[in-house]
């Protein structure tokens, strides 16, 4: 990657010596387990890769909120209601964070923000899948925050500081929304038999899309290994996926409920539970847009951004007058 | 896009008696909307009692280039730690 950042920047001979020594005494200092930070000098690639990440991380937290809005105002009890609020209002405080770590990459908020709604930019696939009935608030709590936590613990450790220090904070507050969701499935699973199929039904929908959460397999994944020697991932996409289906397994038992997958079996040797195999078209077809809410999705940020647009106008031509009489008076 | 919000730093005090440290940064028309939004970004969990905002740009940094100039006298200056000294084991803890 290296190499293309150079062909993108011709420079004298004298210069590339220049990069060399730079790019080694960066690796050094990641070696080292010692943090970038914004001002220090760092690869090309090294910022492409990590604006890239980052703004797209920034981006799956705020269409996170659509599918959980979607049953705010239907939630079965007050209690349920404020609890699942306050999630919705930690995505968009995770949202927040993130862009202003990618932003100190120099990238602007606004050029982040554009990139997700005109659809150039890539948020995580797992929005892009319907909310049809309340059991999905307790099925999205218990696995899609259960995964996205499996993949966030390691990137706390990540090489860029601005985005280990965000992704500290998103953590902690993370582990309330994967103990509401699973209390969620609880309730449902001990309830009447209709409410246990439902949570069943959710379950069914959300478990593949769950495990193509941690992306393509080692095999076909393209930004792994440079990543990995950034520091940028620690763990491999089968590594995280791994991790999560033998956690997740027990915890579907206690709830007395039937993972989605015939061939799932407990090997005694490796101590895993082995899956069956994972359907890479609809992930592929989901990622390109053709899932079923991905127009939804975005059509629903760009009507959210336009009707905004006045506030956004009233706030900064309030702070000019206030600018403008203070430099009179 | 034309509606660009200036970008301001945040210090949050946890508890009396500790000093504001740096939380992160958020985007606002002017200072009291800042405050308003920082109290929402980073404090949804009792995380403070104070916040300060700063505009961004008020802030006068050190350049990383500078650090070996800047820091490493510190780290040649060893007897400016106490355990530089030695204080004999009768006299106990000082």
């Amino acid at each position: 990657m290296y190499t293309q950042a150079l062909n993108n920047a011709p420079e004298t001979g004298e210069r590339q010596v220049e990069d060399a020594a730079r790019m080694e005494s960066f690796q050094a200092r990641i070696d080292a387990e010692e943090r970038i930070e914004p001002n220090d000098w760092m690869p090309a690639a090294y910022r492409k890769t990590l604006t890239r990440q980052i703004s797209q991380h920034a981006h799956s937290e705020i269409v996170g909120m659509l599918p959980e809005g979607n049953w705010i105002t239907r939630a079965p009890s007050l209690r349920r209601k404020a609890a699942l609020l306050a999630k919705v209002q930690d995505e968009c405080g995770h949202g927040l964070y993130l862009y202003a770590a990618a932003e100190t990459l120099g990238t602007s908020r606004e050029e982040l923000v554009d990139q997700l709604l005109t659809g150039k930019a890539k948020y995580s696939s797992i929005f892009n899948y319907p909310t049809l009935t309340w059991a999905d608030m307790g099925a999205i709590g218990w696995l899609v925050d259960g995964a996205a936590i499996m993949n966030q613990i390691p990137l706390c450790r990540c090489s860029y500081g601005p985005y280990s220090r965000a992704m500290i904070r998103v953590c902690k507050e993370e582990s309330f929304h994967q103990r509401q969701g699973y209390e969620n499935m609880v309730t449902l699973s001990k309830g009447n038999e209709a409410q246990k199929e439902m949570a069943q039904d959710a379950l069914n929908r959300w478990w593949w899309p769950c495990l193509m959460m941690f992306g393509p397999p080692d095999a076909a994944s393209q930004h792994s290994d440079q990543s990995t020697r950034w520091k940028i991932k620690r763990f491999s996409n089968d590594e995280l996926r791994q991790k999560f289906v033998d956690a997740t397994v027990p915890q579907a038992q206690y709830l007395g409920l039937t993972l989605p997958d015939p061939d799932l079996k407990f090997n005694e040797e490796t101590g895993h539970w082995e899956y069956g195999v994972i359907d890479w078209e609809e992930f592929k077809q989901v990622i390109a847009g053709n899932g079923p809410c991905n127009r939804d999705r975005l059509a629903a940020r760009n009507k959210a951004h336009a009707e905004g647009a006045w506030v956004r106008e009233a706030a900064l031509a309030f702070a000019e007058k206030r600018r403008a009489r203070k430099a009179a008076a | 896009m034309k509606d660009i919000f200036p970008i301001w730093e945040v210090f949050i005090r946890s508890r009396n008696g500790l000093a504001h440290k740096h939380v992160g940064s958020l985007h606002a028309a002017d200072a009291t909307l800042a405050l308003q939004a920082a109290r929402d970004i980073y404090t949804r969990r009792g995380e403070g009692l104070s916040i300060w905002v700063v505009p961004s740009s008020a802030i006068t940094a050190s350049d990383p280039a500078d650090k070996d100039m800047m820091f490493e006298p510190t780290a040649s200056k060893i007897y400016r730690h106490p355990t530089f000294y030695e204080v004999p084991d009768e006299v106990g803890h000082m």
